[in-house]
């Protein structure tokens, strides 16, 4: 069966079809809640950060002019509303316990080298990441973005984008290194 | 490599990551994969690479899903918000007009795409079940698959996206899995590596000889 386009959704969302709303969310609710959750590391502020996006959704679709893709756009509300939300909240975000949620499947780095798993300290290290490498990251690996879209999310060029996720990785090489795992450049 | 070339990272190096992640053009791609055949050291980084997207892939899936609260919440939202003219009387000819209009030629690529993907996977999808009945030698259906959660052994996989229908049913007969379940947010299948419970030891070895496959764009053991 086809699937109706997400640009056609966002045309009937504008018109106020609720249905619509519904399937759009259902697409994208999973998807935008993890790249929230990364960004600021506490689920119920994701979840919070979540449906005000799909809120936003539903009160501008009509000024959606597709020139992105509609998950870019969706992705970069996200993205404006969750940096807001650190600024909010410095000090949570910073703080190691409140990112417990996420961070339940992965041992602290030290636990993890004792275990000699590099997995599990490679995986440490991600959660370690600022909040600007982490959303690159997420981007790029978990949601598939290519250098274009990660672009428009961020609002950035696109060359900048390379280069901010090769600091990223050269960031997650030195906490690597920090626990004692060295695997060169980056 | 030359220190100069490690302070400056190449064109080829940046790419990597979406070359991991098979979001390159065909273009690009391929311009990595000569320098990755014709580099060794390259090549290495770039394990580390698909170590990474591996472990943000584990960390992401790990964080669960929006509760029922959140749903709740945004309809509550949208049902306090002024109503808004609905044309819940369906106009389909409007619509199909409409339709047609707003596909711009990059949706269509895309359309062609994942329509592409969807035979992909679908015949992934279908070899798996035939396999899993020949080695169960019983009946499975597709809905309700046995043994989904109970004894054996699983991994995460997503196929690279120019894998072709005959590659992914190659692979899945050729190393004896079955997919049973899936897809989920950014293409991952859960798949059947065994039909018992293995150590982890057997079951690393089993992942680094499939990770090799073409056909693998990403693969993680999972519970």
């Amino acid at each position: 069966m086809p699937t109706t386009s997400d640009e056609v959704l966002i045309a009937r969302i504008a018109k106020g079809e609720r249905l619509a709303m519904e399937e759009l969310y259902g697409r994208y609710r999973v998807p935008v809640y993890r790249f929230a959750l990364r960004m600021v590391r506490n689920p119920t502020v994701a979840e919070d950060l979540n449906s005000d996006v799909f809120l936003d959704v539903w009160r501008q679709a009509g000024t959606f002019e597709g020139r992105s893709a509609v998950s870019t756009w969706l992705f970069s509300i996200a993205r404006f509303k969750a940096l807001n939300a650190l600024q909010r909240r410095p000090m949570e975000e910073l703080d190691d316990e409140k990112a417990g949620a996420i961070e339940d499947q992965a041992d602290d780095p030290e636990t993890a080298l004792a275990k000699k798993d590099k997995a599990a300290v490679l995986r440490a290290c991600l959660l370690k990441l600022s909040a600007e490498h982490r959303e690159i990251v997420n981007l790029v690996y978990y949601q598939h973005k290519s250098v274009e879209d990660v672009a428009g999310i961020v609002g950035i060029p696109e060359a900048t984008v390379k280069t901010r996720m090769f600091y990223a990785r050269k960031k997650l090489s030195e906490l690597l290194t920090e626990q004692g795992i060295e695997r060169g450049w980056p | 490599m030359s220190t100069a070339k490690q302070s400056e990272p190449s064109e080829i190096e940046l790419l990597l990551p979406w070359y991991a992640a098979g979001t390159l053009d065909p273009h690009e791609s391929q311009q990595v994969e000569a320098a990755l055949a014709a580099d060794p050291e390259l090549a290495s980084r770039y394990e580390w690479v698909r170590a990474e997207l591996a472990q943000e892939t584990l960390v992401s899936e790990a964080a669960g899903e929006p509760s029922a609260r959140d749903v709740k919440t945004l309809f509550a939202k949208i049902d306090a918000l002024p109503a808004r003219k609905s044309r819940s009387s369906i106009d389909l000819g409007g619509r199909i007009a409409e339709f047609l209009a707003s596909l711009s030629p990059r949706t269509l690529a895309w359309s062609a795409t994942a329509a592409a993907l969807a035979i992909v996977l679908q015949a992934g999808f279908l070899a798996g079940i035939v396999l899993k009945e020949r080695s169960a030698g019983g009946y499975e259906t597709a809905s309700a698959p046995a043994n989904v959660s109970g004894e054996g052994s699983y991994v995460l996989l997503r196929f690279q996206p120019q894998a072709s229908a005959a590659d992914v049913a190659n692979f899945l007969e050729t190393n004896k899995l079955s997919i049973v379940s899936g897809p989920s947010t950014g293409g991952l299948y859960r798949v059947r590596v065994a039909p018992t419970k293995l150590a982890k030891a057997d079951l690393t070895r089993i992942v680094n000889t499939l990770q090799d496959n073409k056909v693998v764009g990403f693969i993680a053991v999972t519970e």
